[in-house]
């Protein structure tokens, strides 16, 4: 317990700072390490690796002209065959390069989604378990409030206010989605907030901003971080069920558009399955490929925190 | 100041309490507990800490010793009373706190949670430094991680460059009580609190950590606060000793004077429990145990007092008083003997251990 | 002569864990017998809770187990299943370190020592269960009436001496205490410690009481056992051990309680440097030579084993019986 593992730090060599950041890619390394036993783990990591590459290399897979509609060149409807693989929609496209291209803005709009619903859920989280009295009352308050409201119509009701756009389909997820992550935030922040390190940071005369800063934060990350994946699953969810709805912008093409047009063209009735079952099947594949991740991230994480 | 120059000025001091010194006085301090109930975990408390001397606060649950540390030094504000420190009342705001704290320091009690455990050695010891601006100011030029070696080094830490990466899980309990130590002694101060500290340690490691609280007294001018139950440890390292009963001071003085001829009964009963070998015939205290919510009128003590039970306090004629009447708060004398009893003379422990 | 109670021969116990063989316990002879009280002394990693979970086969399923503990002549490793049970709480019972904490908060007391009650005689019925579960309280100096609160409603002192009114509950003839007054105030301390001495004048149990405050063994016990590095180190009447130990550990450990009034005492806060070794990495020879103020080059070249005295007493060091004012090199 007390033999050192690395060398002692020499004035001139490497300072401090150097080997602090040695210290963290080698933490980072047995992490990753650990996230490897996970087997679900994994294999969520690699769908969703698959969808990324995918939805990068969008341009390289699938020609843009495959979007328009003026340029579309097969017929309507056609069932999968060598030509389009996935046959093609009600306008003649290949359901292929909707699919691919599909996934940029499904990915994207969930990933920005969650990053508004991180934001402001981390931020109000903190300062709700941090603040006790009126000002952090009011927080939670509002954050259960918020809770309460039924998700669909609230979206609606915002998705029809704010106008159909990539960013305000984003937004109305992120502004829905934050409460669940501000309350686990904050019940992390009350119980971090009574821990005797922060009591030492105030009797070293550390200010609020130090102790939320340097203490409460740094050791709410973890949980953070765990919750981020799957809040990403639940906002791609979202998104498709927005633009299923037909919220979405209407310009861009996302699985969830592709949902939506199958619905009104009768694909299911007619039976033209390749227009919808490849988007949902890629809608469940993702969110799922991000579950695994979350799940498997939380039992790194956790355990850590709690043998430390 | 070097150490010479402080202890120096300590000593000419003498019963002057101004410089440099932490005093609280007549510091009441209530808690409103789950149930609804006022505790007063300080009811009424004059102590005085000097730099150069090391005081021991001793008493068991209830006595309201972790309370008043905590009070010095700003954590918690007393509902009576004030806290001064160099006879300047203390400042509550953010600021004036961070002022205090730069000349007063505090280690906590279990120090193996007390360190971040997200935080190197490094960065725990330099913590107080950054919050002070000390990391790029200090007075003798040297730089942030000159100051964290000298630091850790003054704590016993050797060599400090060793541990500067250490997590604190990767530390042993005498390492971790240390690197606290070290965190506070970083900054210079000119008192340091140490609440409880060697009661979760190895016996065997104790008398290290108390010989270093010790040699910073000697050779840095430190004056220490010690707050514990254990009686041994402060005849150990304590030049002066106050007993706490239920929130009050009920004995203070030199330690060889209090702990060698007690004269409060509770200081008696608490000397000769102390398992010893060949020692006095114990007196074990019956009754309630103390209870914050409930302080029993005239002395607090005397629910439990083996001196009222044993008819001693009516031979002395002051029974009544002992039930009815409250006793002054002693005051923070630093030389004299003070105990807090209406008995007029002491009663010898071999009479009380019969009772 | 009856045999005595508890027999603890040769005993070893080794861990198995991350791909290592980590041994906590070494060639442990202990005995207890009835109406006597043995104190263990150690500090963390010695082996002391190790091996008195070995009492009643509680020992984690990894743990390799050498050597016997015969309680009442049988060996308590090999036996059988159903003996075992029996042996568990009616033969010997153990009050648990961190036994503050052991309380099931949800459960009323009258309802906790009623389990162990039923566990062994389930035909009691329900009045007698209650007869008995007062009976212990007050034996533990409790009012009878404490038995329908709640955990949390009782002070520290008053928790541990439920603990032992439970260890108590099927009157078994061995109580081991492990740690009972660590975190306890000195006056609620000497009220427990003044319980454990009653129980065995009074009900003739045979008491092993583990704890890293010799003072407190020093006090209370017949004879002490101190442990270091999973071996015993010393062993003979508490007062010698105590008062005049042999073995440089015992020493130190002895004065690192020391005694108020004693001018010697005086600002020379006495104690050893560095750590209590990690069971996993033992230094070489004697595992005490690292700390030992003693110690000589020679200490590191082989194990010291327990050799007798006069007086009953055991000590393993190399150095015990030289002129001990020759000073010793660095």
């Amino acid at each position: 317990m007390t033999a050192p593992t690395e060398t002692p730090v020499e004035a001139g060599r490497l300072s401090t700072r150097q080997l602090s950041w040695q210290r963290r890619r080698q933490a980072l390394a047995r992490g990753w390490a650990e996230f490897r036993r996970h087997r679900s783990g994994m294999v969520g990591l690699g769908i969703m690796v698959a969808f990324v590459l995918v939805a990068l290399c969008a341009p390289l897979l699938a020609s843009a002209d495959g979007l328009s509609v003026t340029k579309a060149t097969g017929g309507v409807l056609e069932s999968p065959s060598g030509k389009f693989w996935l046959g093609t929609d009600e306008s003649g496209r290949s359901v292929l390069t909707l699919l691919i291209w599909g996934s940029r803005i499904s990915l994207l709009v969930g990933l920005l989604a969650t990053v508004i619903s991180m934001v402001i859920g981390t931020l109000i989280g903190l300062l709700s378990g941090y603040f006790t009295g009126w000002a952090g009352s009011i927080l939670y308050r509002f954050t259960e409030w918020f809770l309460v409201i039924p998700f669909l119509p609230l979206a609606i009701i915002l998705a029809t206010v704010l106008g159909r756009s990539l960013f305000n389909i984003a937004l109305v997820i992120g502004i829905t989605t934050w409460p669940s992550t501000a309350l686990l935030i904050r019940s992390q922040t009350l119980s971090i907030k009574e821990r005797p390190y922060l009591e030492r940071a105030r009797v070293l005369g550390a200010g609020r901003a130090h102790q939320i800063g340097r203490h409460i934060l740094p050791n709410v990350m973890p949980m953070v971080f765990a919750n981020t994946t799957l809040t990403v699953a639940a906002a791609i969810l979202s998104e498709t069920t927005l633009s299923f709805l037909g919220l979405g912008d209407p310009t861009r093409v996302s699985w969830g558009t592709m949902l939506d047009s199958a619905y009104s063209v009768g694909a299911m009735t007619t039976g033209s399955w390749w227009f919808f079952l490849p988007p949902g099947l890629c809608v469940v594949a993702v969110v799922l490929a991000f579950t695994l991740i979350g799940r498997a991230l939380e039992e790194v994480l956790d355990p850590r925190l709690r043998g430390r | 100041m070097n150490a010479q120059g402080k202890a120096q000025s300590a000593s000419t001091e003498g019963t002057n309490p101004q410089s440099g010194a932490l005093e609280a006085d007549g510091l009441v301090v209530e808690f409103t507990t789950r149930s609804g109930a006022i505790a007063r975990a300080l009811d009424g408390a004059d102590v005085i800490v000097r730099p150069g001397e090391v005081l021991a606060l001793v008493g068991e649950s209830g006595s309201g010793k972790t309370t008043l540390a905590r009070t010095m030094i700003g954590l918690e504000r007393p509902t009576a009373g004030e806290v001064r420190f160099g006879g300047t009342p203390l400042d509550y705001s953010i600021s004036g706190l961070r002022t205090l704290r730069r000349r007063v320091q505090m280690v906590l009690q279990d120090a193996s949670s007390s360190l971040n455990p997200r935080h190197t050695v490094y960065d725990s010891v330099a913590e107080g430094l950054r919050l002070h601006g000390l990391d790029g100011a200090d007075p003798e030029g040297r730089s942030e991680a000159e100051q964290v070696a000298a630091a850790l080094a003054s704590a016993g830490l050797r060599p400090p460059e060793s541990l500067f990466l250490r997590y604190p899980y990767e530390l042993s309990g005498g390492q971790r009580q240390r690197v606290l130590i070290a965190g506070a002694l970083a900054l210079r101060p000119d008192l340091l609190i140490a609440d409880e500290p060697v009661s979760s340690l190895d016996a065997s490691i104790r008398g290290e950590i108390l010989a270093l609280l010790l040699k910073l007294r000697d050779q840095m001018g430190l004056g220490v606060l010690v707050v514990t139950h254990d009686l041994g440890l402060a005849w150990n390292i304590a030049d002066r000793i106050a007993v706490m009963y239920l929130g009050r001071v009920v004995e203070s003085g030199p330690t060889e004077e209090v702990l060698a001829r007690p004269k409060h009964p509770y200081t008696q009963a608490l000397l000769s429990v102390v398992p010893e070998i060949d020692e006095l015939a114990p007196v074990v205290l019956t009754g309630e145990i103390p209870d914050p919510t409930r302080i029993p009128g005239g002395c607090r003590f005397h629910p439990r007092c083996p001196a009222l039970q044993g008819g001693f306090a009516e031979a002395a004629g002051v029974a009544t008083m002992c039930t009815t009447v409250d006793l002054p708060l002693i005051p923070p004398d630093v030389d004299g003997h003070h105990v807090a009893c209406h008995l007029p003379q002491r009663v010898a422990t071999e009479d009380l251990a019969d009772v | 002569m009856t045999a005595p109670l508890l027999e603890m021969r040769d005993v070893g116990v080794t861990y198995r864990a991350r791909g290592r063989e980590i041994p906590a316990v070494r060639d442990v002879n202990l005995t207890v017998s009835r109406g006597e009280i043995v104190g263990l002394a150690g500090e963390s990693g010695c082996g002391k809770s190790t091996l008195a979970s070995t009492i009643l086969r509680l020992q984690p399923a990894s743990a390799q187990v050498t050597g016997q503990v015969l309680f009442e002549g049988e060996d308590v490793l090999t036996m059988r299943w159903g003996d075992l049970r029996t042996l568990r709480w009616a033969g010997a019972s153990i009050v648990f370190q961190g036994a503050l904490h052991s309380l099931n908060p949800v459960h009323r007391i009258s309802r906790q020592i009623g389990e162990a009650i039923t566990t062994h005689q389930p035909g009691l019925s329900e009045q007698q269960v209650t007869e008995r579960t007062g009976d212990l309280l007050e034996q533990v100096g409790l009012p009878r009436q404490r038995a329908s609160t709640y955990p949390h409603q009782l002070s520290g002192g008053q928790k541990q001496r439920v603990m032992i009114a439970m260890a108590l509950a099927c009157n078994p003839s061995l109580i081991v205490a492990d740690e009972p007054t660590t975190a306890l105030d000195v006056m609620v301390q000497a009220q427990v410690l003044d319980v454990l001495q009653h129980l065995v004048r009074e009900l003739g149990v045979g008491m092993l009481i583990i704890s890293h405050d010799l003072s407190v063994l020093g006090d209370l016990c017949d004879r002490i056992v101190v442990m270091y590095a999973g071996r015993v180190v010393e062993a003979g009447p508490a007062a010698a051990v105590f008062g005049q130990s042999l073995h440089p550990y015992a020493r130190a450990l002895s004065a690192a309680f020391p005694k108020v009034g004693d001018p010697a005492a005086r600002f020379a806060p006495a104690g050893l440097p560095g750590d209590p070794p990690d069971p996993a990495e033992l230094p070489p020879g004697c595992s005490f030579a690292p700390r030992c103020p003693q110690a000589l080059d020679s200490c590191t070249e082989a194990v010291p084993l327990l050799e007798s005295y006069d007086g009953g007493r055991l000590a393993a060091c190399f150095r015990v019986g030289e002129d001990r004012e020759t000073v010793s090199l660095p």
